[in-house]
């Protein structure tokens, strides 16, 4: 469902992506816009393609087929310089993926230090400023196996966002933590979306796509079946296949 | 691109990215042949232009005493490979025993501990050489009642005893390196100290420490060849054996060839099987 708006003034646009391992394929026929202080959530069941898509938009994988533009530029060309894109995506994933063998502080700096040239004072300077903000102030010169889940995803953000990316990808943060420490990476996610921050990410909290998205895509079978407002795409989805996938997520209406 | 009849067939876009891989592909390729052929064409030619070449030529490949030696020398390295395949079954086993001890908590097991802490420090601290003379010469000037005399066996002991020091030490570092996690969910299971290190930490640790014990056993197939100072006729006692009767080196080389030819198959062969379990594990998780 594409609107007909012109290229240059989205973000990042992904048309016609094709996806596949082997025989089986992955994702197909995806177009997706994405402008800037949007927020767009990615639901739809395990096996759906929502992780493959968020990989693939940030070259982690290379697509089959379809074009993806990002700030105006096709970085679906091979000949593209992938580091470059990627250092102004941000990417947080499921199982946090924090480097054990580094301090909170150091996993944050890494990046901003060694990709963005920030000298060491200024990038400490930002990354405990950030983690202050997010309430890990105590934690900063902690190793990540020491601190909760809750907390470790929390420090998976701040680690994201030191380098102040355009654009971030959160593939199903939540889903390794318990319900109690949902609620407080999630009220990070809702703060970033207040701020204007740009993200697409996966998930299945739906009373927060619902809260939160200013755009929703239902996947299936690796197509993007349905899109929409939050609105429209829960009270009053189009197709049948979505229907099905909201009666079983959401709690019953009472 | 979908097309009408429901087939997916590569859009034209597409059709030009899969042609700029190729193109580039084939770049890689002629970059790589040329780096290959520059870098050793040059260092076969520093060789070849040495004052001393003709002379090296002649003594160390001389193609007459290399095929002359050939019978002796393969000869020998049948019993290599024999010492080899005796040894290694014989040190994991061991290896993979001495490291358990080490890793153990009960209270009786200490003086076994402290064994094993002064075996390993004081075994890799001499050298396998002279551990082999010691093996070969010493114990038969014991002069024990039912021991053997063979400087085959007890060089072979001798490598056992060396190497499993090694490779204990390797498997320790293995068994170290699992996180405490899975040992708290062994336990979590119900299964004993003991089940937990055979059926859980074990298999793990091994996976993980392949490369540096296959490293080790490399380095044990060319010390069989420490065997040839207890005048076991293996290839390099063989080969040196041929040199003193012809004055001529090509012999020790074409040993030096058949260890090549041993040790390159196998190290192969393990990274091809390191890779498989990889992938195995790693199955869906990316590049």
């Amino acid at each position: 469902m594409t609107t007909a708006e012109p290229v240059n003034t989205a973000l990042l646009q992904a048309a016609g992506l094709r996806k596949s391992y082997g025989e089986k394929v992955v994702l197909q026929d995806i177009d997706l816009t994405v402008h800037a202080h949007d927020v767009i959530c990615l639901i739809g069941s395990s096996g759906s393609g929502k992780s493959t898509l968020l990989r693939c938009l940030n070259l982690l994988e290379d697509v089959d087929d379809g074009v993806i533009t990002f700030e105006g530029r096709e970085i679906s060309d091979p000949l593209v310089d992938r580091r470059e894109v990627r250092s102004r995506i941000g990417m947080v994933f499921q199982a946090y993926n924090l480097f054990p063998h580094l301090t909170v502080l150091a996993n944050c700096t890494l990046a901003p230090r060694r990709v963005h040239g920030v000298p060491k004072a200024e990038a400490e300077q930002r990354a405990r400023e950030l983690l202050t903000q997010f309430g890990l102030a105590d934690q900063v010169d902690k190793h990540p196996d020491r601190m909760s889940g809750g907390q470790q995803q929390r420090a998976a953000l701040v680690r994201a966002l030191c380098t102040q990316p355009t654009l971030l990808l959160l593939d199903e943060i939540t889903a390794a933590l318990d319900p109690e420490l949902v609620g407080e990476v999630l009220t990070i996610v809702r703060d970033l979306a207040e701020r204007g921050t740009t993200m697409i990410l996966a998930t299945h909290e739906m009373g927060f796509a619902r809260d939160v998205a200013t755009k929703v895509c239902f996947l299936d079978q690796g197509r993007i079946l349905e899109d929409g407002p939050p609105a429209e795409i829960f009270s009053n989805p189009r197709e049948d296949r979505t229907r099905q996938f909201l009666a079983r997520v959401l709690p019953s209406s009472r | 691109m979908t097309t009408t009849d429901g087939a997916w067939r590569p859009s034209a876009r597409e059709l030009e990215r899969r042609a700029i891989r190729r193109r580039r592909a084939r770049r890689d390729v002629l970059l790589a042949t040329v780096a290959l052929v520059v870098v050793l064409g040059g260092l076969a030619l520093v060789l070849t232009s040495a004052p001393g070449w003709p002379r090296v030529k002649a003594t160390f490949f001389n193609w007459h005493y290399i095929h002359g030696s050939f019978h002796e020398v393969t000869t020998g390295l049948v019993k290599n490979i024999a010492i080899f395949m005796i040894c290694e079954p014989v040190i994991l086993v061991l290896g993979a025993g001495v490291a358990i001890v080490r890793s153990t908590a009960s209270p009786l097991m200490l003086p076994f501990r402290v064994l094993a802490v002064i075996y390993a420090d004081v075994v890799r601290g001499i050298p396998t050489l002279l551990l082999v003379y010691l093996f070969g010469f010493g114990i038969p000037a014991l002069n024990l009642q039912g021991l053997t005399t063979s400087t085959f066996w007890l060089g072979s002991a001798a490598l056992v005893v060396s190497y499993t020091a090694y490779v204990s030490e390797v498997f320790r570092a293995g068994i170290e390196s699992v996180h405490p996690s899975q040992v708290a969910s062994a336990d979590a299971l119900g299964l004993s100290r003991w089940q937990s290190m055979l059926h859980v930490i074990l298999p793990q640790a091994t996976r993980r420490v392949a490369p540096p014990l296959l490293n080790d056993f490399i380095s044990l197939q060319k010390d069989t060849a420490l065997l040839s100072v207890i005048t076991v006729f293996e290839a390099f006692f063989s080969a040196q054996d041929y040199e003193n009767y012809k004055f001529n080196y090509s012999s020790l080389t074409l040993a030096a060839i058949c260890f090549v030819v041993l040790t390159v198959p196998f190290t192969r062969f393990t990274d091809w099987l390191t890779r498989r379990a990889r992938r195995r594990e790693l199955a869906g998780v990316g590049p």
